[in-house]
């Protein structure tokens, strides 16, 4: 058979994935901006395109209405409003993208944060006649704790307010206070018409005062998020792999490998990585993908290592770099996105997923809920639906959690229900909300003094 | 059948250094920023390159080409390499959290590539589970021989579950429009029931169809085999959670963010062997409804049809009376990925008849259990 590639499919060869996620308030045009996204660099094929057009034709509507290729259910089409996440997918010369269409209504936050959750760039839609709303609030503070690595403002419907300069500032100035004070470092703005696909794909001429790059541009030249080199190694084990039975050939027999996705850094055969929680030591001699054997391994990368000793390693331990590994500890402090309907108390009882285990979880104290009109933490009895707040958790054995700030695998963990699987809050260990009224913001540039 | 003996394997498919496409980067170490009187440790600070496009290295530019002399090449995955690894991740999770899971598997493309997946997340142990067909009774004879083989190749275990035994005992009636695919969903649901498959891995890719682009990696079903999409459980980072209450299970697909192509370009890379009918063959075909059908036994021309003998290759296979062929020269893994790069139709809107039913037709048959 014939191995060559045509010089397409070499080229998609070499790129990486970069994921996107929308957010926004709600009709603040997320969705007709990611229709305009694929319709605009061709990613629409034509019986798609067609069956939007016609849908679009039976409601009376003149062009086609782009949101459409994303709101696939039923009940969104009917309202108009985007329920749940859509995915969708699209490639440039230099870049694949998964898209991920998330809703804006308050009702829906939990799938907005779902979608941002495994984003490296958060799309902020902000309607230019509105400017900043709760929703916009929530969701800047919802992608400033999950640490997407990149923002951008899309101040959207630019054409309602004439391509008015001053107007794209203002909000472009609120929104940028708005970030600062939840810590986003950098949220560059861009005067978007969605509908009409002004600076999505190419610059438009609408906006001659703006001399930035235009969306795409923009989204293809973000840099890669995560560093592997400058992390870690830590890998949760998700199995042990030992062949058991008839099937297997002889020289398996005496296989034994411990089976996960690495989490962070890099590990190479020969290092000396440690189990945790039990501490115990061995080295790397192999590492497995399939049949074949690979001298390192990297984040995010599915591999079974083999160790020199035969030490007691189960699903659910830790395997990491032998020099600075995390202590596992009982006692965690994090701030959590509340996503169950029942609302959360102290004194509760629920599950904890951090990587590959699961142990019991006491909440011993709620330390605060975060007040979306002036950005800081309120005290609070308890938490409710789509609230972001702070809890301090009991758990009945030690896990070797990290700072979410250092590791977004290492900090990250669910809460469940026990009784029916449901999955109750996003986790982050170690982040903390403002504390107290935020002290007057600092004039743009000076924000890297110590107090 | 030459494509089901040999068999190639890049000797490592994860480690060759992935080049940036070249883009200058600056990221400053993470550091907490302090504003006010609070912290909020937060993210790299970034300076983007304004005119990176054309920074971009031609597609033929030799790997050493990518990489700067002072700076070793970064470890990026390639694409495929991440979502194969996004893939396996969610196998074996699933595997290690469920009791008694199950693996759909047709025989088609996309359950090959599943399948593949899943060898590689265990080897060299076996897969731990068996496979599961819901046979429509419509097959075409080459994906049936194929199937069989490859279960016996691997080792699988089979389950089948017949819509054909639920027609002749008279659980189900035949459709009025005679396709079968609508009808595999009470076979499915029983199966889970009767085997108590408390999971159950599905071939289903987002980019495939509107109502599937709303689906979780793991999607919970009630105790009906319903699906509920206006009230999905979150699904964050990468903590897949299939815990579930007695009688409902999960449905988990390991390939959802895989498109067409990426599932072609790695049957290419990973030399995966395929049901001959992938290829282009000539057949005997007629057309109807805009679609090329095969002639068989369950698909005879009717007045006025005409049969032609046609160089088609299917890109999706299922039931035989309503899945299309397309014309097509490709005949070999390279030549598909570079048609398929080039199609203008999605492989459904191309070769599905039954999802041109309705504009919700995949949505409903997912509320009900269907896969
Ligand atoms: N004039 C104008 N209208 C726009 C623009 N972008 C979106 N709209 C309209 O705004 C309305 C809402 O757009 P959607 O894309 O559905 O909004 P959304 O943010 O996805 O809404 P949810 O997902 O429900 O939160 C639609 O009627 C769009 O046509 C724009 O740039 N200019
Ligand atoms: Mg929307």
């Amino acid at each position: 058979m014939s191995t060559t590639t045509t010089p397409y499919a070499a080229g998609l060869g070499e790129r990486g994935l970069l994921r996107l996620a929308t957010a926004g308030s709600v009709d603040d045009g997320k969705s007709t901006l990611v229709g305009r996204l694929l319709h605009d660099t061709k990613s629409v094929l034509s019986d798609q395109l067609a069956a939007v057009e016609r849908v679009s034709r039976d409601r009376g509507l003149t062009a086609a209405d782009l949101a459409l290729l994303t709101d696939g259910l039923r009940a969104e089409r009917e309202q108009g409003i985007t329920i749940d996440v859509a995915y969708r997918y699209f490639a440039t010369a230099t870049r694949s993208f998964v898209l991920a269409d998330c809703p804006g209504h308050v009702q829906y936050t939990r799938n907005t944060v779902t979608g941002s959750s495994t984003a490296d760039v958060l799309v902020l839609l902000v309607d230019a006649r509105k400017g900043v709303l709760e929703q916009t609030r929530r969701h800047l503070a919802v992608a400033a704790l999950l640490r997407v690595p990149h923002v951008v403002v899309a101040v959207n419907k630019i054409d309602l307010v004439d391509f008015a300069q001053d107007v794209f500032e203002r909000v472009e100035a609120s929104v940028a206070a708005v970030a600062r004070e939840l810590g986003v470092a950098e949220a560059r703005a861009i005067p978007v018409c969605a509908v009409d696909g002004d600076n999505i794909v190419d610059r438009s001429a609408r906006t001659p005062w703006y001399s930035g790059p235009a969306l795409l541009e923009l989204l293809e030249s973000l840099p890669p998020s995560e560093d592997v080199e400058a992390e870690s190694f830590r890998m949760p084990v998700q199995l042990v792999i030992r062949p058991q039975g008839a099937a297997v050939s002889e020289e398996h027999r005496e296989y034994r490998g411990y089976a996960g996705a690495v989490a962070a850094g890099v590990v190479r055969v020969g290092d000396p990585v440690v189990a945790l929680p039990s501490g115990q030591q061995s080295t790397v001699v192999g590492i497995d993908l399939g049949s074949s054997s690979l001298p390192e391994a990297f984040a995010p990368q599915s591999v079974t290592l083999r160790l020199a000793d035969e030490i007691d390693i189960s699903r659910g331990d830790v395997l990491a770099a032998a020099e600075g590994a995390p202590t596992p500890t009982q006692d965690i402090e994090a701030v959590v996105c509340w996503l169950g309907d029942a609302d959360l108390r102290p004194g509760q009882r629920l599950l904890l997923k951090h990587g590959a285990r699961t142990v019991q979880a006491f909440v011993r104290t709620l330390d605060g809920v975060l007040d979306l009109d002036d950005l800081h933490a309120v005290p609070a009895e308890s938490l409710s639906l789509n609230d972001i707040g702070r809890v301090t958790l009991r758990l009945a054995s030690p896990v070797p959690v990290e700072d979410y700030a250092v590791s977004r695998r290492g900090g990250s963990f669910l809460l469940i229900d026990s009784h029916d699987g449901r999955t109750l809050a996003a986790g982050m260990v170690g982040a903390t909300l403002p504390s107290a009224p935020p002290a007057p913001i600092a004039p743009e540039g000076d924000e890297d003094f110590d107090i | 059948m030459t494509r089901l003996c040999e068999r190639r394997r890049r000797a490592n498919p994860g480690s060759s250094p992935t080049p940036r496409v070249g883009m200058a980067r600056i990221v400053e170490p993470p550091q907490p920023i302090i504003i006010g009187r609070y912290t909020l440790h937060y993210m790299t600070v970034t300076e983007v390159p304004s005119h990176a496009r054309e920074a971009t290295l031609p597609a033929e530019a030799s790997p050493a080409a990518y990489g700067s002399a002072e700076r070793e090449p970064a470890r990026r995955l390639s694409q495929l390499d991440a979502l194969e690894a996004e893939s396996i991740q969610v196998i074996r999770e699933i595997a290690a959290e469920l009791e008694r899971p199950a693996l759909l598997f047709s025989g088609g493309k996309d359950s090959v590539v599943m399948l593949h997946l899943a060898v590689k997340a265990f080897w060299p142990a076996p897969i731990p589970f068996p496979v599961l067909h819901v046979d429509t009774g419509h097959n075409f004879p080459e994906v049936l021989a194929y199937r069989d083989e490859t279960v016996e190749r691997l080792g699988l275990r089979l389950e089948v579950a017949s819509v054909q035994d639920y027609i002749d005992d008279g659980r189900l009636r035949e459709r009025a429009d005679g396709t079968r695919n609508p009808l595999q969903t009470i076979p499915l649901l029983d199966a889970i029931n009767e085997h108590r498959f408390d999971g159950v891995f599905g071939g289903g890719r987002r980019d495939e169809e509107k109502a599937r682009a709303k689906e979780r990696i793991v999607s919970l079903r009630d105790e009906f085999g319903q699906w509920d999409p206006k009230n999905q459980r979150p699904e964050l980072w990468n903590l897949y959670n299939p815990r579930h209450r007695p009688g409902e299970h999960v449905r988990v697909f390991p390939i959802s963010n895989w498109t067409e192509l990426d599932v072609w370009r790695y049957i290419e890379r990973e030399d995966i062997p395929l049901a001959p009918l992938y290829y282009a063959h000539e057949r005997e075909v007629f057309q109807r409804d805009g679609m090329w059908l095969a002639v068989g036994p369950v698909s005879q021309p009717r007045d006025g049809e005409v049969v032609e003998r046609r160089l088609v290759r299917y890109r999706t296979v299922g039931d035989m009376s309503c899945t299309g062929a397309v014309e097509s020269p490709a005949a070999t893994n390279a030549e598909i990925v570079a048609e398929v790069a080039a199609s203008t139709l999605t492989e459904r809107g191309a070769t599905r008849a039954d999802d041109r039913i309705s504009e919700a037709a995949m949505e409903d048959r997912k509320k009900e259990g269907y896969f």
